[in-house]
């Protein structure tokens, strides 16, 4: 069976004053051409590391990675990431943005053709009235569609994503995976995102793997979420199915929640906890997952 | 007639219309939830309640009575606490206790703090200074603070949308529970769905700006204590998510459709950036996806 994704044996240790840590261990996950897959797990976890491997922002310490039949080393422009804050260039605007990439990888197309790329993916993530503001000038949810179309613009061969709504409310996430899933449709790429979002999952995977908690995660139960593409919102609600998985991963997150303090200290003593909490929480910057959040 | 009555309210900045045709009652001890997208205009209709603004045409009543300033029935939280951070927790609630009620004696407006901080479960930080409290227990003083002036009502503004997820959930919680002890009216304005099932009698969306209004109310028949885990199970708490998610992100994407134009894709593929440029010797035109052979991969 072909695959065009192969993860294998992916590691990943840090050396540490106490000796090394081993953070991912005998990772091992496989994609489909045009698959959607989501790696969910508990904050820490490792999830991300992974994810920063496959974009080849981070070393492998062992195992490998190949993309359609290379293996991988260091980044390129052949992976497109979304990351969770869109991280623009503030003096340039949401076109100069994207024409940056677009310049580099299309440089033998003309620079007509390198503008009507840009302005096609800005159009079709909803910034047709607003390509040419600043990132100043744009709400968080219109920033993050810049990064969203960055990234599709450079038509890579893959897309990863790093909890990419992960800074937004609630329901301009909604309204943002329509947007993505609807892009990812029309360009068949394969991707993979990394979130603790439960709707967010079921509503854009074709899989969900659990990953193990860290020290050396793995991957666990991998999920197949088989509703109907095209995807919209509220027949993927209304699915028989649609609660059930929803629980499924609920569960599992809580019970890695569970496992990582000590039994009692979560419910049973609220103000000590509290007092714990950071002294200035940025919403987007805390991955807690939710343990008994929706 | 209704204990909250908005009829027929507009505002407009600056010759752009926020808020258009706003109809809203709310019934005495009535929980109700307002969910709309950023922007929409959520925070302007809650501060025309608390008459923080004032309208431009229109009636707001509260108990009968014309509301056109801000006053201590009214009690607001704000998303961002609006704490005085030279005051401890204890004597920015003591401020607005002192503010409502002058002629109390000193420890009787203590005892008044005293208990609205037991209410919050701060008793064990109560002197410290905002900015040596966290989000959430920042929160949790604003929320005493609005509490202690014992309001008729209270306007609770995004009140945790600044926190993270897991404190978030502490106090809704903490939220839930105080309104059962003793069933104030409250508005509350939020972005969060679930929130608004979990503590709501009643949700209102309100549609997206400019010129928002509010749409049809969801009934929340769920019974009191709730519990996050049963919801999930719960033919209600789908058919309400569903129902208001579905009506707020199809009210948006009409909007967007309107605006759109018909873009070009130009049928060219990447280059290669790990080989050398094709500038010298080489091709230097882009390669049409027409012309690309198919490769089919092999793994294993």
């Amino acid at each position: 069976m072909s695959h065009y994704v192969e993860l294998f044996n992916l590691t990943k240790v840090y050396a540490t004053p106490a000796g090394p840590a081993v953070i991912v261990k005998d990772f091992n996950l496989r994609l489909k051409q045009g698959e959607f897959v989501t790696l969910i797990g508990h904050s820490g976890c490792g999830k991300s590391t992974v994810l920063s491997m496959l974009a080849g922002l981070n070393d492998i310490s062992g195992g490998g990675i190949i993309l359609a039949g290379r293996e991988l080393d260091g980044a390129g422009p052949d992976r497109g990431v979304v990351f969770q804050s869109p991280a623009l260039l503030p003096w340039l605007t949401a076109f100069e943005n994207v024409l940056l990439g677009v310049d580099q990888v299309f440089y033998t197309a003309t620079r007509a053709e390198r503008r009507e790329i840009v302005e096609y993916y800005l159009t079709v993530v909803g910034l047709g009235e607003a390509m040419h503001n600043k990132p100043a000038e744009l709400s968080q949810g219109m920033r993050q569609r810049v990064g969203i179309a960055r990234a599709f613009a450079l038509r890579p061969k893959m897309l990863l994503l790093d909890e990419p709504f992960g800074m937004l409310d609630s329901l301009t996430r909604f309204e943002l995976q329509q947007v993505l899933v609807e892009l990812w449709r029309k360009d068949q790429i394969t991707a993979l995102m990394v979130t603790h979002d439960v709707d967010e999952a079921l509503f854009l995977s074709d899989r969900i793997a659990c990953m193990t908690d860290g020290p050396e995660a793995a991957v666990g139960d991998i999920l197949a979420v088989n509703f109907p593409r095209p995807r919209e919102r509220k027949p993927v609600l209304e699915h028989p199915d649609y609660y059930p998985l929803r629980e499924r991963l609920i569960e599992f997150l809580e019970f890695h929640a569970h496992r990582r303090n000590p039994p009692g200290t979560a419910a049973a003593a609220p103000p000590r906890r509290l007092l714990r909490e950071p002294a200035s929480p940025r919403p987007g910057r805390l991955k807690e997952i939710t343990v008994n959040l929706f | 007639m209704a204990y909250l009555e908005l009829q027929r309210v507009a505002k407009t900045f600056n010759g752009s219309p926020v808020l258009h045709d706003i109809n809203l009652s709310v019934g005495r001890g009535e929980f109700v939830a307002i969910v709309g997208f950023s922007g929409a205009g959520k925070t302007t209709l809650l501060s025309l309640i608390a008459g923080l603004l004032p309208a431009d045409s229109g009636t707001l009543t509260l108990n009968g009575l014309a509301i056109s300033a801000p006053g201590p029935e009214r009690g607001v939280v704000f998303q961002n606490y609006s704490l005085l951070p030279w005051l401890s927790a204890f004597e920015n609630i003591l401020l607005a206790v002192d503010q409502v009620n002058p002629d109390w004696t000193a420890a009787q407006k203590r005892e008044q703090v005293q208990k609205y901080v037991a209410m919050v479960n701060l008793t064990a930080a109560r002197d410290k200074k905002p900015a040596e409290l966290s989000g959430g227990m920042r929160q949790r003083v604003s929320l005493a603070r609005a509490l202690a002036m014992d309001p008729q009502i209270l306007l609770l503004d995004e009140p945790l949308s600044a926190l993270d997820a897991l404190t978030r959930a502490t106090l809704q919680d903490e939220l839930a529970r105080l309104w059962q002890e003793d069933q104030k009216t409250v508005v509350l304005i939020t972005n969060d769905p679930d929130e608004a099932i979990y503590l709501a009698d009643r949700i209102i969306p309100l549609t997206p700006g400019p010129g928002a209004t509010l749409g049809p109310s969801f009934p929340v028949a769920i019974p009191r204590p709730r519990d996050r885990r049963e919801l999930n199970h719960d033919p209600r708490f789908k058919a309400v998510r569903c129902g208001v998610i579905e009506f707020l992100l199809s009210s948006r994407r009409e909007r967007h459709t309107a605006l759109t134009k018909k873009p070009v894709l130009p049928d060219i593929e990447p280059e290669d950036l790990a080989r050398p440029r094709r500038a010298f010797g080489g091709r230097a035109r882009a390669k049409r996806r027409s012309e690309v052979k198919e490769e089919t991969v092999e793994v294993r």
